[in-house]
């Protein structure tokens, strides 16, 4: 990075927190703090929620996963947009009608007061460690890449959005996340036409070819993480979790003039976010064929990582990999060439006697990676193996001009930024209007005290989350880690909410205890199939499985508590 | 400090052209995601 780079990164970031700070110091109204203005429009709503939900992780991890596996990953949004018809048709009139500021006042209305705390502990732990992800994950690679100090990198990211989001709360966020979406959006179009420019004519084939664009497999098979099937009905019941009961989410749509701007908000979100998630995998597929066509593709793209260790005593093995890939890789590329030929030529057999020396040339390239991670983990136990992260990073720093570095490293911080604050609002919010409005009820009436306090809260969960990311190491892709943690915590809570909404019948005590039986399922799942990974199960199944049980569960619980004709449930909240 | 419920929260105009009610919105939206499967499909078809 330049000086140029360093200005347009400063520049937007320190820029946009410095203009959410001062448009709206001046936020004293409870109902402004949490919910934002009343004036919102339905596309700053659109832009907040899909800011909330797709941080650095999207942009800086997805691309690599795309490279790595091709661009299977897609069909785990498949169920967002029908989920999104159903929070619009179900969940977000009822919010809006009761006007509640969370989605778990909603629970203690219902309910009773115990499920109401239930789902917002279940909230609170569940986003409080999501947060210390959505920070710690882009601070690891660029810190990585840049040589910068991790923890430095953390408390940076981590300040800036604490100081921004307590000033203002929803208001700032709201605004501020307007602006972010604007960078984002215009670095990756100039990343991706950039790309665009240094690709051969036949790129989309090749990537096809090697097995990179197959965006949909109906292969029925429950072990497969990524299928139709599985992101249909998996990607349903997180996509429902998440926008339907988890905070961050409802609280970006809870503001607005009206409820046709949430509405038009979610489905703007409902008809782009494929689209979007498209463009950014498809980046990945053609960041494959790109390096496929560069004479110094690294075995390892954790550059930083390789060198450390090929620096020190076992040099010998990893400069004898190195020389190995280099030559399987100019290999590979010759039987590309080959391929292409043969396909111009319109020779049938010819093409697939080529193809099948391609298809064995990446295979062995394959193998020679694997080698690689291998002898890192043989020289150190604990060195991180999984390279698909520094993918996309290693491509802006070597080969976008100075000026769009700068450009496309503001839309990484930008990304952080803007789903953290998201994430930070909901939690000071919920822990103020579920947990301590709840316990001081005589304090309730106070406006200013609540402002105070949910100041503090937000305050308080962005150390946590600073603190979280400062000690915390992940194994897994980092846009999977967050998946799994949401398909552990989610369904439980979603299970609790489709009873409310569709059984009215069931009371209080007999969800509650559903709700701890379900997510002890979970867990138990989980982890078994970690012990036995021969039986283990797509996590996305988890969703279906999890929701599907609480609501079993409770039906049981209630019949068996005889609830249902000693204490008929309150009636207060409407059921849809 | 509770805040006001929504006076009338229930089937407001989408103001959409050529969308006059919700349902239509739902509809539209749920055929635009049938026709990007679709596509999608289509797509790993022919790279394939």
């Amino acid at each position: 990075m330049n000086l140029l780079d360093w200005l347009v990164l400063l520049g937007t970031i320190v820029g946009i927190a410095a203009y959410g700070t001062w448009r709206t110091r001046h936020t004293h109204s409870l109902n402004t703090y949490l919910k934002g203005n009343h004036n919102t429009g339905w596309l700053t709503i659109g832009l907040s929620v899909m800011a909330t939900q797709a941080s650095t992780i999207t942009y800086l991890s997805l691309p690599g996963q795309a490279y790595e596996n091709g661009m299977a990953f897609l069909q785990n949004y498949f169920g967002l947009p029908l989920a999104l018809i159903i929070v619009c048709a179900v969940f977000l009139p009822i919010y809006r009608r009761l006007g509640v500021y969370t989605a778990y006042e909603y629970l203690g209305r219902r309910f009773d007061s115990k499920t109401r705390l239930l789902g917002a502990s279940l909230f609170l732990l569940q986003r409080g460690l999501q947060a210390g992800i959505t920070i710690y994950a882009p601070a690891i690679i660029l810190s990585t890449v840049f040589g910068w100090r991790l923890d430095l990198t953390i408390l940076f990211t981590g300040l800036l959005v604490i100081v921004y989001t307590v000033t203002g709360g929803s208001a700032a966020v709201n605004l501020t996340q307007r602006w972010q979406m604007a960078v984002i959006f215009g670095g990756m179009v100039t990343a991706f036409v950039v790309l665009w420019t240094k690709l051969p004519d036949d790129a989309a084939h090749i990537a096809g070819a090697l097995g990179k664009l197959q965006a949909v497999d109906f292969t029925p098979d429950p072990q497969r993480r990524y299928t139709f099937w599985s992101g249909l009905l998996g990607g349903l019941f997180l996509s429902l979790s998440y926008f339907g009961t988890d905070q961050s989410q409802v609280q970006r749509y809870l503001g607005g003039a009206a409820l046709r701007e949430g509405r038009l908000g979610l489905m703007f979100n409902a008809v782009f976010k494929i689209p979007m998630q498209f463009f950014i995998v498809l980046l990945g597929a053609l960041l494959f064929v790109f390096y496929q066509f560069q004479p110094d593709t690294p075995v390892f793209f954790n550059q930083t990582e390789w060198r450390r260790h090929a620096a020190g005593p076992e040099s010998a093995r990893f400069q004898a990999i190195e020389e190995k890939y280099a030559v399987i890789h100019a290999d590979k590329q010759a039987r590309i060439r080959a391929w292409v030929a043969a396909r111009e030529g319109g020779d049938a057999a010819a093409e697939t006697a080529t193809r099948t020396a391609m298809l064995a040339a990446q295979k062995a390239s394959d193998a020679v990676r694997q080698e690689a991670r291998d002898a890192l983990r043989a020289v150190d136990p604990k060195a991180k193996i999984k390279d698909s992260d520094y993918v996309f990073i290693t491509f802006i720093l070597t080969q976008l001009p100075h000026g769009v570095i700068g450009l496309l490293i503001a839309v990484m911080f930008a990304s952080a930024l803007s789903s953290k604050a998201g994430e930070l609002n909901a939690l000071g919010t919920t822990s103020t209007i579920d947990l301590w409005r709840h316990f001081r009820p005589l304090e309730a009436h106070d406006e200013a005290r609540n402002v105070r306090n949910a100041k503090w809260f937000t305050a308080l969960w962005g150390f946590f989350a600073i603190g979280f990311a400062w000690f915390v190491s992940f194994a897994e892709n980092l846009i999977e880690a967050l998946n799994i943690v949401a398909s552990i915590f989610y369904p439980a809570l979603l299970g609790v909410f489709a009873v409310a909404f569709f059984l009215k019948r069931v009371g209080g005590s007999a969800v509650f205890w559903a709700a701890v039986a379900a997510q002890a399922l979970v867990l138990l799942l989980f982890f078994l199939g970690k012990f036995y990974p021969a039986r283990e199960i797509g996590y996305l199944w988890l969703n279906p499985i999890g929701c599907a049980s609480c609501v079993l569960f409770s039906l049981a619980f209630q019949t068996l508590l005889g609830k249902l004709r000693a204490s008929p449930p309150s009636t207060a909240a409407p059921a849809a | 400090m509770k805040p006001a419920p929504d006076p009338s929260p229930a089937d407001d105009a989408p103001g959409v052209p050529g969308l006059r009610t919700w349902r239509e919105v739902y509809l539209f939206v749920f055929a635009f995601f049938v026709f990007c499967v679709l596509l999608l499909a289509l797509f790993s078809r022919v790279f394939a």
